[in-house]
Formats: structure tokens, sequence, C-alpha cells
């Protein structure tokens, strides 16, 4: 126990008991005090000073994702916070485990509008898991020890603490305790028996039962306990947009994706099995389509953890409540061993069409322009095994997601719930300053990266070998794509003058390389996978490709178009 | 729709309502009335809310509710599940008031709790039924002021807060 610490100090040295070696941030008057601090522990604890708050929160999340870890930013009061606020609220609907922690103005300044104050807790209540705000010193170590538990037990999510300046430079004594948990807050719910059993009886009696799986087998690390219940089952199985990488692509039981943009036969015989098993996934709308048409002729087994998802879109028949991993091991152990060749092939098959009619299109074109997806096909050839794709949202986001070939856990980053324009280039970032050898492929389009340019500069201070991949139609191309198809092609300010990024690279010292023909296209990637440092590959591809198949808004899962 | 009463038993934690009512919010969901009071427990906060919703809706409230870090249990019953009171007082002026006032008062079983010279100011705990049938009538005095609160109300059920403390 330390007697006579200053509280900025307690906020580092909580945070180093917590095993934050990286932590993102921006300094600013109200959180001076902390930053001070960081000077003395910088051999225990790294900052990376990003370009922008949203850059930081991005990072941290980019960073949380790929290692499972608690992410941690730092950034001032008023504006410095309020830039935070995109993030939380992607962190929230993606379950990403995130501690904030922003200065405040002085406790008995609160209330007077004071300089960069701004109602913090109060404007973040919505997009956190938890947040309160430190007025005193000794409430400090409390409240990062009850932070980070609430951040990374049950389904994970972001909290934000905000401390008062006088706390901060207050002195008091200091011991840290870890949270073990308390009574408002339950975090394990153990597996009812009963229910498992009744849905092991539903499953050995089904002839098309189907599993979709979600992030939660991430969160739970249940990759083993469902590639066990899939290979005894023999039961077909598809991933959410998050979920991708939780079972290897190369399972014999793996049929594709799910969702508005996902494969065709995942989609369409959703409609068809009579089981269906949804494991650590929440129905969203994205994947569900119409939701009154959805699934209807199935009886639904829901593993979830978090009980508010239970019932909430598509009611469930039996619902398990509770960790993944130890429902899908209790779940293998109830159920006979089977194949189910006839039902797979169903699958297989309508595989062989969306082949036919789209993607042999898309990765091997013949026509002039290039295509986003043979960018993907190229990167595929070249990627290690547990390279980690980070996107941003769009079409590229789509496409990449679509094409890329999920062989390990963790290896996609996305912002899936919120669809946050942006978040790639940061969260890169904040992924491949977790892990310098590991290649971390950013692909992103020519809106997104605008939005968070600015974070080339961090990457350019802190040499983070990221890979960015730019795939530059020159549009805004998701939303184009929906002129095109639902307003009558009446594109209002979608198309972008772009600056040149090739210059605005080499201006950030990272070394970049333009691509317009398809012959230069293979060796252009392959250069960049083997570059040593950040390389940015401009890809300019066809204007006015779109994204297919696809679920239209408000059509059924069955409605998924080809074309 | 139906009217339900959820009851939620949580922490003493600055914030705790604002966390609860930006659920209703959210959802573009009115709340007919709160009250919000500590519990026999000290340090653990007991909040009635009424509200006008389907089952459907109010299970959704409920489990959101829940989620909530410092909420300790939440839950929720039809109006034929709880026992409830609502308190209403209703300011009259002196200068209209004329023999009718003791039977009204006799019937409705409503007492004066204020007496001052220009107005007295009467009491009816009851239900919302009960207080606005006497509203009704008063009008006909020139009621100055009306005021009721939310309901106060205890489950059926026989569960005490202990099993959610402990």
């Amino acid at each position: 126990m330390d007697k006579n610490l200053r509280g900025a100090d307690m906020v580092v040295r909580s945070l180093i008991a917590e095993q934050a070696d990286l932590i993102f941030g921006y300094p600013g008057g109200a959180i001076m005090p902390v930053y001070d601090a960081l000077y003395d522990y910088h051999d225990q604890i790294k900052h990376v000073l990003t370009r922008h708050e949203q850059g930081a929160i991005h990072a941290a999340q980019g960073y949380a994702r790929v290692s499972g870890r608690v992410g941690v930013c730092l950034a001032t009061s008023g504006p410095g916070a309020t830039n935070l606020i995109t993030g939380l609220a992607d962190a929230l609907i993606d379950s990403t485990p995130l501690v904030c922690i922003t200065g405040q103005v002085a406790a008995h300044l609160l209330g007077s509008d004071a300089f960069q104050e701004t109602d913090m807790v109060g404007i973040s209540m919505p997009g956190t898991k938890w947040n309160i705000q430190v007025r005193r010193v000794e409430d400090i170590a409390p409240a990062i020890a009850k932070g980070f538990y609430i951040a990374r037990s049950g389904r994970p999510g972001p909290v934000l603490i905000d401390i008062t300046k006088n706390a901060q430079v207050d002195f008091g004594s200091f011991r840290y305790e870890p949270c073990l948990g308390f009574r408002s807050y339950k975090t394990h719910h153990p597996v009812d028996p009963a229910s498992v059993y009744e849905a092991a009886a539903l499953i050995n009696k089904a002839e098309r039962p189907y599993l979709l799986f979600g992030q939660g087998v991430i969160l739970a690390q249940a990759e083993t306990a469902l590639k066990q219940f899939l290979d005894k089952s023999g039961i077909p199985a598809a991933s959410t947009l998050l979920g991708s990488g939780a079972l290897s692509q190369d399972h014999p039981n793996f049929v594709g994706k799910l969702g508005m943009h996902g494969n065709y036969a995942p989609n369409l015989l959703t409609n068809q099995c009579d089981v269906l098993i949804a494991v650590g996934m929440r129905f969203d709308d994205r994947v569900t389509g119409d939701l009154s048409r959805y699934a209807k002729q199935a009886k639904v087994i829901h593993l979830e953890l978090d009980p508010s998802e239970i019932n909430k879109n598509v009611k469930a028949t039996v619902a398990i409540q509770g960790d993944c991993k130890e429902s899908l091991t209790l779940l293998s152990e109830a159920i006979s061993p089977k194949k189910h060749d006839t039902w797979m092939a169903n699958f297989r098959s309508l595989e062989k069409q969306e082949k036919e009619a789209v993607v042999n299109l898309d990765l091997t074109p013949t026509k002039p322009g290039l295509t986003m997806g043979e960018v993907i096909h190229h990167i595929n050839k070249y990627k290690a095994d547990d390279a980690v794709l980070v996107t941003d949202v769009g079409q590229h986001q789509m496409i990449a997601w679509r094409y890329f070939n999920y062989k390990k856990p963790r290896t996609q980053i996305t912002s899936g719930g919120l669809g946050t324009m942006g978040f790639a280039l940061p969260a890169a970032l904040g992924a491949q300053l977790h892990d310098y050898s590991r290649q971390v492929i950013c692909v992103v389009g020519d809106g997104g990266i605008q939005m968070t340019i600015q974070e080339l500069g961090t990457i350019m201070q802190t040499k983070a070998p990221v890979k960015i991949v730019l795939l530059n139609n020159n549009y805004l191309g998701m939303v184009r794509q929906w002129q095109q198809m639902f307003f009558d092609k009446r594109y209002s300010f979608t198309e972008l003058d772009n600056p040149d990024f090739i210059k605005l690279s080499e201006a950030y010292g990272i070394k970049a390389q333009k691509v317009s023909e398809r012959s230069d296209l293979k060796e252009a990637v392959e250069d960049m996978l083997i570059y040593d440092g950040p390389f940015f590959l401009e890809v300019v591809v066809e204007k006015e490709d779109n994204v297919f198949p696809m679920i239209a808004t408000g059509s059924s899962v069955e409605e998924v178009r080809l074309r | 729709m139906k009217r339900y009463t959820i009851f939620v038993i949580t922490e003493n934690f600055i914030g705790i309502l604002n966390r609860i009512t930006i659920i209703f919010t959210r959802r573009g969901i009115n709340i007919d009335a709160l009250t919000a009071s500590e519990s026999r427990v000290p340090g653990v906060h007991r909040i009635t809310i009424e509200v006008t919703v389907n089952e459907e809706t109010v299970i959704q409230l409920v489990n959101q509710i829940e989620k909530v870090i410092d909420v300790i249990k939440a839950f929720y019953h039809e109006d034929t599940g709880v026992v409830y009171q609502e308190l209403a007082l209703y300011k009259l002026p002196v200068s209209r008031l004329d023999g009718g006032l003791e039977k009204i008062i006799r019937d409705h079983h409503a007492k004066i709790i204020a007496a001052e010279p220009d107005f007295v100011v009467l009491e009816l705990t009851g239900h919302k039924e009960k207080t606005r049938e006497l509203l009704e009538i008063l009008k006909g005095y020139g009621i100055l002021e009306f005021a009721r609160s939310g309901r106060v109300a205890v489950a059926k059920r026989m569960l005490t807060i202990d099993s959610f403390v402990n």
C-alpha cells in the first residue's frame, strides 16, 4: 500500500495492475495530470498518441478484438470526450470490451458550464455498458477495478470512467484490489441440463438441422466446442459477419455466410431447415430480413449468454442460456452422431449456382474494369493463415468478408452492428500494435478512409506495418448501389472527387502504390504483403459494380437475389 | 395493451434512474407514473413504474432493465398481481364551499388535511378511478390545484427483497 500517491498516478498504476500494456489517447487540459503520470511509467505502459480521439477509441477496439483483452483509451473532457461517442456505441453493439477514461473539470465546477465541461456520464449512458463519474481520489482505484471487471465479463462491452481534475491531483493512499464481482451483476448462468436434453432430443429427430454461429462463439472461446459439435452432429453451419473465423472455412460442415450480402444457400435454406440452432448470435435484422417470414417452419434452439437476447427477435423453442462453450460441450455429449449428406448436398448445389452466377465473375472477371473481389482473391493467395482482415463499411466490406478465407478466430475486425465508416484505419492500427509480427490487412473504401485518414500520421509515427488496401471507385459505393436499385439511379451526393492518395501516403512517409490494370494486380498484392513496414496499395476498381447476392430490405431470406 | 407495474430493485447509484428511463425513451414508450424510494434494506432502492403496453413489450422492457449493471432485480405484474395505492391532494377555495362538502368527504372517505383562511386541502388515497371521480365532483367547487402521486405497490407474490439482495 502506498500511503501518499497522487490520483493521476493511481489511474496509471491501476491500469498497470489490470495488465493494460498498450493504451491509446489524446491529451488535453482536464486529463493532463494523468498524462504527466504516464511520463513516469513509460517503461511499464505504452501509450499511442492518435490524431483524433475517434482514432484512439477505434484503435482500442481493434486491439481488443484481435487480442481478446480490454482496450483502453484516454481523452480529455468536453470535445475530447464527446469524440469517443461513436466508438462507444460501436463497441456496445459489437460487444467489445473497452475502458475509456476521460478527464473532467474539477468537482466544484461541475454544472457551471466551465471550460470544456460536458455531461459525459449523461451523454455516454446509452452507449456504454456501465459508466461512472469519480469525484474523489479514494474512488479512483475501485472505479477502475469495477470498470475492467464489467468490460470484460459476461457479454463484454464498453465502460466509461469520467474523473474530475481535483481527484487526479489530490493525494491519498493506494492499494489496488481487483473486482471479483458484486451482487447486482451476475456473469455466470449455469446451463440448465433440462434445456440441453430438450434441445438434444430436437436435434436427434431433425432431418434438416442447420446451425448459425456468431461472435458469441469467439467471445466464449468456444471454437473447439463448436467444431466438436459439428464433427459429431454432421450439421451444416453458417457464420454471421462477426462470427467469421470462429470455424475454419475449410471445415466440411461450413456452408458459408449469412445476411444481406451473405451467401445464397445459407440464406435461402434458412427457410427450409426443420431445426435451427443459433449459437452466440442475436438475429440481427441484416441476418433475418423480414422477421415475419424468417424460419417460421423451424424449431429454434438458441444458445445465448445474454438473457435479453433470448426471444428478442426470434422466439426460441428451446433456449439454452449460458456460456456457449459450456452449453455446446454439454449438447455435444447429449446428441447422437449423424450425417446429413442429402441435406448438405442442397447447400452444395446452391453454392454451385452462386459460384457460376456471382463468384466467378467477381474473382476471375473477364470484363475490363478491376473488381473488388479479384483483389481479395489475390490477398487470399498470399496471406498468412492467421492474417487479420480489418474492414470499413460498405461494398468493400461485404466483398472482402464474402471472399476472405477465414481460418482462425479473431482474424475478422469490422464494424458490424453500428456500421461505422472510418473504423478500419484506426482499428487496423490498434490490431497491428498488439502484435507487430502479425499480418494486418486493412481493406477500406475511398469514402470511409477519408473519415479517419488523419491516422496515417499515427501509422507513420508508430511504424505499424499495416497493409492498407484502398478499393477506390470514386463513389460511396453501397449508397450508390441502393440509389441504382431502389432510387431510380438518382445518384444524389455519392460521387467523390478524391485527392491523390499516393502523394498523400508518401507525405506521411508510407510506401504507396497505385494499380489500375489487371496485369499489375497480382504482383502488387504480393509485394505489399511481403513488404517490411506500412504499405498503401490503391486499387482503382470498376466504378459501378454491385454486391450480390442481396436480400433487399423488407424481403425474406428466401428472396435472396443472385442478380 | 394493458397496464403493468414494473418493480425495479437497484443499488443506490447516481444516474441509475436515468439508465432505466432511457430504455423507455429509446423505444418511444411513455411512462405513466414512476415512484422511487429507499427499500427496507438500507442502500437498496425500489422503483415502481406504471406503463401501458402489450405483454411482449413489458417482457422486453424488464429484460433490458435487468441488464443494467446496478439493477439487482426487475419484474412485472398485471394490476391483478399487485396491491397498490395512489395519493391525491385537492386544493379548494373557501369562497366556493357550501353545505355539500361534508357529504362528499364522507361518501369518498376523503379527509381535510389543511384549512387556511383562503383554501382547504383534501386528501384521498385510492386507485386512479376513485381519485379521478372525486376530481370531477370537486370541479364544481372551483378546484385550484390537483396533484396525484405515482403508484406505490407491493406484489401479491410471496417473495421478499432479501431473496434478491443476498
